[in-house]
């Protein structure tokens, strides 16, 4: 919609020819990786926040300060960014060509939760920064392979149409406003971080998107250039809508005003689970499919336990139904399970864009 | 392929395709409309507010149109507190918003609240270029459609004129300067008030129809929309003539080319049902037809309120005096509903347990029937008089089982569970409600999923049900490949109860070749209703089920083995060589008829009386399975009897059609100029081209037989020679649904399925009667032709009019383009589902051709080369061509 130039002509021109030539594939997950670390809070805090607060900044974060990090994985990129570069590239290695942001909850929004509002700017620019090194590295040792930055902007754990308190149906924790305001501060510095596109994930209500989409033309406005920008949807459970009540084909309708180069589904459900969603998906949709579903459904643990080769499967035959652009893999997949998909998908042609018929009457 | 369509959404989607016709906006939840939605917002009962959404929504509404726009209150905070309050309601939220105000702010403030892509009501360019795109280009950010009101710097536009210069002023600043998408626009040309006394006003309907037709016309993609209950601001107070005026009104603006519209879903009554005489004088006041208009419709207007009707009954018998049992036997044999409840009533109280009453007489007198029907000596319309006598009994005695059950827990047994359907994309259904009733009635359980029903969704009820075995049915062919497709998910889901198979186009041989193999489990081909008790029966038997399952299998491998070695049993020849072979008609000898009327005419109300003599009732016994030409068969020594009384009721129902106008018959015909271009057709519709495509036959033919394909019966392009096509759509079943509700609720599936096969034979009468008349009238090429009916029916007369998916010309799809050159959806009532099958299905379309030597062949199996060729000219890719074409493919594709 936006007639702002690309920020990066060349790198949109080599995803578009790689996208026409075969289905790409998106990286995995990066929460189960971490988990692997076992880091405690101290891990977590790393040198930079070993005392609690960091001294060159002025707000209350005093010697006192003892909200707990632990959890806040995003916070990993500016503390453990070793191990953030050493994920992203199990990931490539595995044979990504997308890798995500360690960017999820990296809005303001989210960081409330840690009183880490300040650190948002940071977070987005420094999580693209990591995930451009490790890209460029990559390109460098398979030439003719490019590789990609998702820029990627979580859903938030508000919802902007779902009342959390089923006795009054019309409040609302969050509004319109308030998210496109964090939304468009996490896209600004995401692009700033050198991220080729940027992605609205794991999305289970749709008003939150559309703020998101709304803040990253806000965004592009002010850099005066824009990126491609991708969707992703989540099919919260079996009745085959989102958390805020809508079909998939709905869904797509409420978000394709962004002319996205994507959208797909990801998250919640196994592959399995997600086939019908992703075969209507591709049937109305006049951008390219994605799809990065978990390792099937948690068992009694709450782990993911689906094995590389049955979920490479599933998507390959997707990939075969003519279904797909881009998949790859979100809670529970590792680089095993990335590897597998890259191999089950080469040589399969990605879906072709369906062709705009004009009306004859 | 993909269209401009507008695509909007709330829970669910809105795709705004040309079938559907035309939208309903609800407008009572306006605050500037509604005096009691005013008082509920004003006095905060916003509970009772969200209910008048429901029933807005409840009564059709396909796009909720919410206001807030009053004086004294924050109209901002009043609409955020609404749209918050109705997304909490699923049944509400599933369809689309419109954010409607005056005031930007809170269009703004609504918009933020739609997670779905809703319509902002309205921008313009009252306030300037300026401010008119910087609102549009939050339109696109936030996601939403517009009303772009007829209105400018200069004022409100009132004249056709100014009405055009604004939208198209507006079309054009939109799309090219911001790029917004054409079908996202939707005009409010303004609907000012008629029958107001003022001179001026007169003619407000007429110019707002003019410019409808105009802007449609003009920007094909946008929408034509407006204020419906405007037009009628004079008549306040008298809702019954309002509603005639919008109901008239709308009549002729939805012709022109509107397709959205915000009216009070609730109350619209139809065209064709108002009272003739408030109906002409209404129409003399829109159309602007006299100048005493007004008057005369004031001095009727007072007159007219609603009434009612009853229905009457017949008379007893001696079988009367028979013991309850024997009597309620007597009924279940010869189909006779009129005392059954009395009769069961009766039965039942001289029994300990109500289902004493269904294993006992009821049984006894089904078990009847079906040792008659097994014999032969009972038919198929007979079986289903029976089945609605045994469904009145039963429907009386489930209370009282049900107040047993709860004392005692006990369950009837039945024979098995059977889950049916027909097919996505197919509407026909009379074939598949015959085998439910039929299976019914010997004690299967029958879970009728009804039409256009989802591959996963008969197997989720499947599932759900526990069901025994799975029915799929359907009549056209794209049916075949939805049915292989049922197949196939059925394997890939573990399934392992058996698919049965049946409909028109179905056979053994396609079940062999293209259905089974994809569900080797347990897939049956099931003839036709008379076997279906059979096969039904064997499935659920323990001892049985394995033979009969064995012998199916082999009996299909066979097939199979058959297909395999026959090597093409008819040679086909290469593309090329088949348009070597093409019929070359000599043009230069030949001067093709012009049509007396070209353009597209609409017929809107068909006398059905005209049709009775027009009617084919072969078929009609076909339907029921009774075997012979008619009148012959009326006579005949085995079915003479069964079809005579099959025919008799058949009359009876007809007359009530006619007589009480159940059903409603309307045509479109059109006529273009046309020139062969290849295989295709080239016709000119207002100086645009549209290609009809067509396919030519391979079969390796002796050189006098060419290779037909229809274009041939069309002068080339470099013939010098002007030609001519032609294109109908005919329905005889607009307003069946009423009265076959009435039937279901009555549990009387026999009169049901005969309204169902007489709105099917009216339909093909409709469209004979129709080409008749094209030949002597309307092309006029055989001004004096004179045929009898079994002359007509014989076809032998000149011209054709192969219908799209039939043999001739078997590529479904391109109903769209005769569709869309024949407005037939907006003119005549018929839409066409995803799989090309026609709504109301009672209805026929096709083209004409007028050619001496015009003639119906197959064009049967298709090479690769041509397939890919059709593609090609389609547009499609080959998986696509494969996909459409599959039952004419000589090949199986990759």
């Amino acid at each position: 919609m936006s007639a702002l130039p690309w920020t990066n002509p060349a790198r949109v021109a080599a995803l578009e020819a790689a996208l026409a030539e075969r289905i790409l594939v998106i990286d995995g997950a990066m929460g189960t990786m971490l988990q692997g670390y076992k880091l405690d809070e101290d891990g977590y805090r790393g040198e930079r926040f070993a005392r609690g607060h960091e001294g060159t900044h002025a707000h209350g974060h005093g010697p006192s300060c003892d909200h707990d990090v632990k959890g806040n994985n995003d916070l990993l990129t500016l503390t453990q960014p070793e191990i953030i570069r050493a994920v992203h590239t199990a990931y490539l290695d595995a044979g990504a060509d997308l890798v995500e942001t360690n960017t999820f909850n990296s809005t303001t929004i989210s960081q409330a939760d840690y009183h880490l509002e300040h650190l948002v700017p940071e977070l987005n620019r420094e999580g693209a920064r990591l995930a451009r090194e490790c890209c460029d590295a990559a390109e460098a040792g398979t030439p003719g392979k490019p590789r990609f930055v998702i820029g990627v902007l979580g859903p938030t754990s508000r919802t902007a149409s779902i009342s959390p308190d089923v006795n009054n149906p019309g409040f609302r924790n969050v509004d319109f406003d308030t998210l496109a305001a964090a939304y468009a501060q996490a896209a600004h510095a995401l692009m700033q971080g050198g991220a080729d596109t940027l992605m609205v994930e794991t999305v289970f209500d749709t008003l939150n998107a559309k703020a998101a989409l709304f803040a990253i033309e806000q965004a592009f406005d002010t850099l005066g250039a824009r990126v491609p920008v991708m969707i992703s949807g989540t099919i919260t459970d079996l009745s085959g809508r989102t958390l805020s009540g809508q079909t998939t084909e709905a869904f797509y309708y409420s978000l394709r005003h962004a002319r996205p180069l994507s959208v797909g589904l990801n998250c919640a459900l196994g592959a399995t689970e997600l086939r019908t969603h992703v075969d209507a998906l591709a049937r109305v949709a006049e951008c390219h499919v994605s799809t990065h579903p978990n390792a099937g459904l948690p068992n009694a643990f709450g782990e993911y336990d689906e094995t590389p080769e049955h979920m490479a499967t599933i998507i390959a035959e997707f990939a075969r139904s003519g279904w797909v652009n881009l998949v790859g893999g979100c809670c529970g997949t590792t680089p095993a399970h990335i590897a597998a998909i890259a191999a089950a998908v080469r040589g399969v042609a990605p879906r072709r864009l369906p062709k705009l018929v004009e009306s004859a009457a | 392929m993909n269209r401009r369509y507008t695509r909007l959404s709330g829970l669910e989607p809105l795709v705004i395709t040309p079938e559907l016709n035309f939208i309903n906006v609800g407008e009572r939840t306006n605050v500037t409309g509604s005096a009691a939605f005013k008082k509920l917002i004003k006095e905060d009962r916003y509970d009772e507010a969200v209910e008048v959404a429901r029933q807005q929504v409840a009564n059709g509404a396909q796009i909720l149109d919410v206001n807030m726009d009053e004086g004294l209150l924050d109209a901002e905070a009043a609409m955020v507190r609404f749209l918050s309050l109705i997304a909490a309601e699923p049944d509400i939220a599933r369809i689309p918003v419109m954010v409607d105000s005056s005031k930007w702010s809170v269009i703004e403030a609504g918009l933020k609240c739609l997670q779905g892509k809703g319509v902002v009501n309205s921008i313009s360019l009252k306030e300037g270029e300026e401010a008119f795109l910087e609102q549009a280009r939050k339109v696109l950010r936030y996601g939403a459609a517009t009303v772009v009101m007829a209105f400018d710097e200069q004022g409100q536009a009132d004249s056709v004129e100014r009405r055009l210069e604004i939208c198209a002023r507006s079309y054009k600043l939109l799309t090219e300067k911001i790029g917004f998408p054409p079908e996202d626009i939707i005009f409010d040309s303004n609907v000012f008030p008629i029958a107001t006394g003022i001179e001026e006003h007169a003619n407000n309907a007429v110019n707002f129809i003019e410019a409808a037709k105009q802007l449609k016309k003009r920007f094909p993609d946008s929408h034509v929309s407006g204020g419906v209950s405007n037009v009628s601001f004079s008549f306040r107070g008298n809702n019954a003539v309002r509603e005639a005026i919008h109901s008239v009104f709308l009549f002729h603006a939805i012709r022109a080319g509107m397709d959205i519209g915000i009216v009070n879903a609730g109350a619209m009554p139809i065209y064709d049902d108002l009272d003739p005489e408030l109906r002409e004088r209404v129409e003399d006041v829109v159309l602007n037809r006299r100048g005493d208009a007004t008057e005369r419709l004031m001095q009727i207007a007072e007159r007219f309120r609603k009434g009612a009707r009853e229905e009457d009954n017949g008379s007893a018998l001696a079988w009367r005096d028979f013991a309850v049992g024997k009597r309620l036997e007597y009924a279940l044999v010869h189909g006779i509903d009129q005392f059954v409840v009395e009769d069961t009533e009766q039965a039942r109280t001289t029994v300990t347990r109500t289902l004493d009453v269904i294993e006992g007489p009821l049984m006894d007198g089904m078990n009847v029937v079906g040792d008659l029907f097994g014999a032969g000596k009972m038919f198929l319309p007979q079986v289903v008089k029976s089945a609605r006598v045994m469904k009145k009994a039963v429907a009386h005695l489930l209370p009282f089982m049900e107040e047993e059950k709860k004392k005692s827990g006990d369950i009837g047994k039945s024979n098995g569970k059977i889950v049916m359907a027909t097919v996505k994309g197919d509407v026909h259904d009379i074939g598949k409600n015959i085998v439910g009733v039929v299976l019914a009635c010997n004690n299967f359980d029958v879970v009728d999923l009804g039409v256009m029903v989802p591959a996963q969704k008969i197997l989720d009820a499947a599932r759900a049900e526990h069901a025994d075995m799975i029915g799929v049915s359907g009549l056209i062919t794209p049916s075949l490949e939805e049915m292989a497709h049922v197949a196939k998910e059925m394997k890939r889901q573990n399934f392992t109860i058996p698919l049965l198979i049946g409909g028109a186009t179905t056979s053994r041989a396609h079940t062999a070749l293209k259905i089974e193999p994809n569900y080797e489990t347990a897939c049956v081909w099931v003839k036709d209703a008379s076997r279906a008790v059979g096969v039904a029966q064997s499935l659920v038997s323990k001892e049985l089920v394995d033979d009969f399952l064995a012998k199916v299998r082999a009996d299909y491998a066979e097939v199979r083995e058959r297909h395999r070695n026959r090597g093409p049993t008819k040679r086909l020849v290469t593309l090329d060589a088949a348009r070597a072979n093409a019929s070359n008609l000599d043009w230069s000898n030949y001067t093709p008829p012009a049509p007396r009327k070209p353009g597209v005419t609409v017929f809107d109300d068909i006398p059905l009386s005209e049709l009775l003599p027009v009617i084919d009732w072969t078929p009609f016994f076909q339907t029921w399975e009774l075997a012979g030409h008619y009148p012959a068969l009326l006579e005949d020594k085995i079915v003479g009897a069964q079809a005579t009384e099959l025919f008799d009721d058949a009359e009876k129902i007809l007359k009530k059609i006619v007589a009480e106008k159940w059903l409603r018959a309307k045509a479109v015909i059109g006529f273009w100029p046309a020139a062969r271009d290849g295989d295709d057709i080239a016709l000119s519709d207002s100086g645009k081209t549209v290609m009809l495509h067509h396919l030519r036959q391979q079969a390796d033919k002796p050189a006098e037989r060419p290779n037909l394909c229809l274009s041939d019966f069309i002068a080339p392009k470099d013939s010098g020679v002007q030609d001519w096509v032609g294109g109908f759509a005919v329905t005889a079943g607009l307003g069946i649904e009423e009265h076959l509700d009435r039937f279901q609720k009555q549990n009387d599936d026999y009169s049901a399925i005969i309204l169902k096969a007489l709105a099917d034979r009216l339909a093909e009468a409709l469209a004979e009667y129709m080409h008749r008349r094209v030949r002597r009238e309307f092309w006029g090429f055989a001004p004096d032709e004179a045929l009898d009916n079994e002359a007509l029916i014989a076809e032998t007369y000149r011209g054709i009019r192969p219908a799209p998916g039939y043999p001739a010309c078997p590529d479904h799809t391109e109903k769209t383009t005769l569709f869309r050159l024949l407005e037939a959806t907006k003119n005549v009532g018929i839409e066409l589902t995803e799989g090309f099958s026609m709504y109301p299905a009672a209805a026929v379309s096709g083209w004409y051709f007028s050619h001496p030597n015009s003639q119906y062949f197959v064009v049967g199996k298709l090479t690769r080369d041509q397939v890919e060729d059709y593609a090609r000219r389609k547009g499609w890719s080959l998986q696509e061509a494969e996909r459409w074409l599959s039952a004419n493919l000589d090949y199986d594709p990759d």
